[in-house]
């Protein structure tokens, strides 16, 4: 497949801005639209558009592992998130525990954003496979 | 830590799935670890049960959102015990799974999804929040989708494509009716829902609400009209998987029945009659499908539909010896259905066909395993001391007190039924002289297997067989526990007051 220059030095630049950008929806997604699954789509968007001009196999050495190792690992961070207050407070599991003090930038850090970060590498986990295996068998 | 216990058996199956999730393409890990995981939710759900026995019904508050407003999971004794069931057949069918799926299919993550399915059945179990219910019943089947479709035979997918459009239509029934519910309500958690809806004037908008909810489950439990979905796709996955699938998932579909029946919209002589003409034709129509059949996935496919009926009864006649019998007869079932199908796994190796007609002989040369076979397939008659006899003799009693004869008819004729055609399948199958069948090629045979692959195929069998055995002698036992998780439905304010007073 050929693909425009146009596209293929856009695709460079854009691969960052989207994953920041795709981090800043998952960020803003406690109390504003957004959050783990949006962001994690976003993520997925931004090396899918990488794959389509720099082609397949220059994706996948850019992402070192591959994507479906994300799913067992975004799903065990969701999960402890969820167990935390069980193991070190013995409240329920999924109680959401918050920082007293807010830290810069992000502001109170609780379990909750562990969760949705665990939902947005399982998002972008899942998305990345699914794209994948179609473009190897097209 | 203790408050929690009920949730341990969720959080342990997630954690296998997890981290067979992270081997996904060591096959070798997978099935270790998967039998070792299985073997300890066993141990963890004897743990839950013997905990709920004797301190009463638990509940946990899911985030610490007092209910009615966030999610409770509760653990009764109907709970704790299908948790423990399921763990069982787990067990037996992860040990099957092991040795009889095959390679192509292990590799694309055959086990965690397994485990994820086990995930969904033990928290539909667990969860007093009817949506909840409806988030389990979603893992459950897009898990159960994967696992019938993996391996991507053509008859395989010609069963799911059937298999999931029945399935998808049923979870949205069940959608829509939780969304009357919610309208009529304005309450999801169970216990809530019990004193809400009884104090709703509109009876009849009540009885329809009703009514979704017994076509929506319906469809999952394989009732009459609802069932045909069920023989055209048991008979085409994996052995191992339509074991779990007839173990289970039809069961889950009679368990939240008989929870939303006994909780939600408790003892309505309209709702009543006409489960009670559901069980009837089911149980007669299961039945006579049954006879008609020749490959044994197919017969056993259509016995589940039959004896869905047995259990169906129970709840229609509602008196606490009846729903005693549904619940006797559900513990019975579990455990048989899901070693029947591992049964036809070991004879279709044994003879590389499932065909009645051309099987024969299995009882002149494997006179051992014959043997081991007769215990489920006579358990399931209910030849008595055996486990089936017993929750029919309570199904029958309470048919006569509540003067049900056409039910109690009906009960009849379908053990007449079920006891023809073992009967007929005894004889065809192990007795009739041995028929000469082309050998396969590239066939794993069962003669050629190592002792270690053949243990693989008989262990869980005889681990289900001697379940069932001890359903049976010790049925003085199971009809205690019974009897008390009867009670605990009937008088559900204990439910109630557990979920809704609780302290955490």
């Amino acid at each position: 497949m050929r693909t425009t220059i146009i596209l293929k030095t856009a695709s460079n630049y854009l691969l960052p801005v989207l994953l920041v950008f795709s981090i800043f929806i998952l960020l803003r997604g406690h109390y504003l639209p957004g959050g783990g699954f949006v962001g994690g789509l976003i993520a997925s968007i931004a090396f899918i558009l990488h794959s389509f001009a720099n082609g397949l196999n220059k994706t996948k050495e850019l992402l070192i592992m591959h994507p479906g190792f994300l799913l067992p690992l975004g799903l065990a961070i969701s999960f402890l998130s969820g167990l935390a207050p069980v193991a070190l407070f013995d409240l329920p599991f999924m109680t959401g525990l918050w920082s007293h003090d807010p830290i810069a930038i992000l502001g109170s850090v609780g379990s909750a954003l562990f969760f949705d970060i665990g939902v947005y590498l399982v998002v972008n986990g899942v998305t990345l496979t699914i794209i994948f295996t179609i473009s190897e068998s097209a | 830590m203790t408050q929690q216990l009920i949730l341990y058996p969720l959080f342990l199956q997630m954690a296998i799935s997890i981290i067979l999730m992270f081997g996904w393409s060591r096959i070798r890990f997978q099935k270790v670890f998967s039998v070792f995981g299985s073997i300890l939710s066993v141990a963890l759900a004897i743990v839950v049960f013997m905990y709920i026995w004797n301190n009463g019904t638990q509940t946990v508050q899911a985030g610490n959102w007092k209910a009615p407003f966030g999610i409770t999971f509760v653990a009764d004794m109907l709970s704790a015990t299908l948790v423990l069931l399921t763990a069982i057949s787990g067990l037996a069918v992860s040990i099957f799974s092991a040795g009889s799926v095959l390679r192509d299919r292990l590799r694309f993550g055959y086990f965690p999804i397994f485990h994820f399915l086990l995930l969904g059945l033990n928290g539909a179990f667990l969860t007093g929040d009817i949506f909840n219910l409806y988030v389990w019943f979603e893992i459950i089947i897009i898990s159960s989708f994967v696992l019938i479709t993996i391996g991507g035979e053509k008859a395989q997918l010609e069963g799911a494509v059937k298999y999931f459009t029945l399935n998808i239509l049923a979870s949205m029934i069940f959608l829509t009716a939780i969304a009357v519910l919610y309208g009529i309500t304005g309450s999801l958690n169970m216990a809530d829902l019990a004193g809400q809806i009884a104090m709703v004037e509109n009876r009849g908008l009540v009885q329809i609400t009703a009514l979704l909810f017994l076509i929506g489950f319906g469809i999952k439990a394989g009732v009459f009209p609802l069932y045909f979905w069920l023989p055209a796709s048991y008979h085409t996955p994996p052995f191992a998987v339509s074991a779990i699938f007839g173990g289970l998932l039809t069961k889950v579909g009679v368990y939240a029945l008989i929870r939303v029946f006994t909780l939600i919209f408790v003892n309505d002589a309209f709702l009543n009659n006409i489960i009670m003409i559901i069980a009837i034709l089911t149980l007669v129509s299961g039945g006579v499908g049954a006879l008609v059949q020749n490959n044994l996935r197919k017969v056993f496919s259509y016995l589940i539909i039959c004896h869905i009926g047995y259990m169906i009864a129970g709840i229609g006649m509602f008196t606490e010896i009846a729903i005693a019998g549904a619940v006797f007869y559900l513990i019975h079932d579990i455990i048989v259905k899901t070693n029947l199908f591992m049964v036809s796994g070991v004879v279709y190796r044994i003879k590389g066909t499932n065909s009645m007609r051309d099987l024969g002989g299995i009882y002149a040369n494997w006179p051992k395993i014959s043997l081991l076979i007769f215990i489920p397939l006579f358990s399931l008659v209910g030849i008595p001391p055996l486990s089936g006899f017993w929750p029919k003799i309570n199904l029958i009693k309470a048919g006569f007190a509540g003067e049900n004869y056409i039910t109690v008819g009906a009960i009849i004729f379908a053990s007449f039924i079920t006891l023809v055609i073992i009967a007929k399948l005894w004889a065809e199958v192990f007795w009739k002289a041995d028929k000469e069948l082309p050998l396969r090629s590239n066939f794993g045979y069962f003669t050629n297997m190592t002792i270690a692959k053949k243990l693989q195929f008989v262990v869980p069998v005889a681990l289900l067989s001697i379940v069932s055995l001890y359903i049976g002698f010790g049925a003085e036992h199971i009809q205690e526990l019974s009897a008390r998780i009867a009670d605990e439905l009937v008088n559900n304010q204990g439910y109630i007051d557990a979920v809704l007073n609780t302290k955490n």
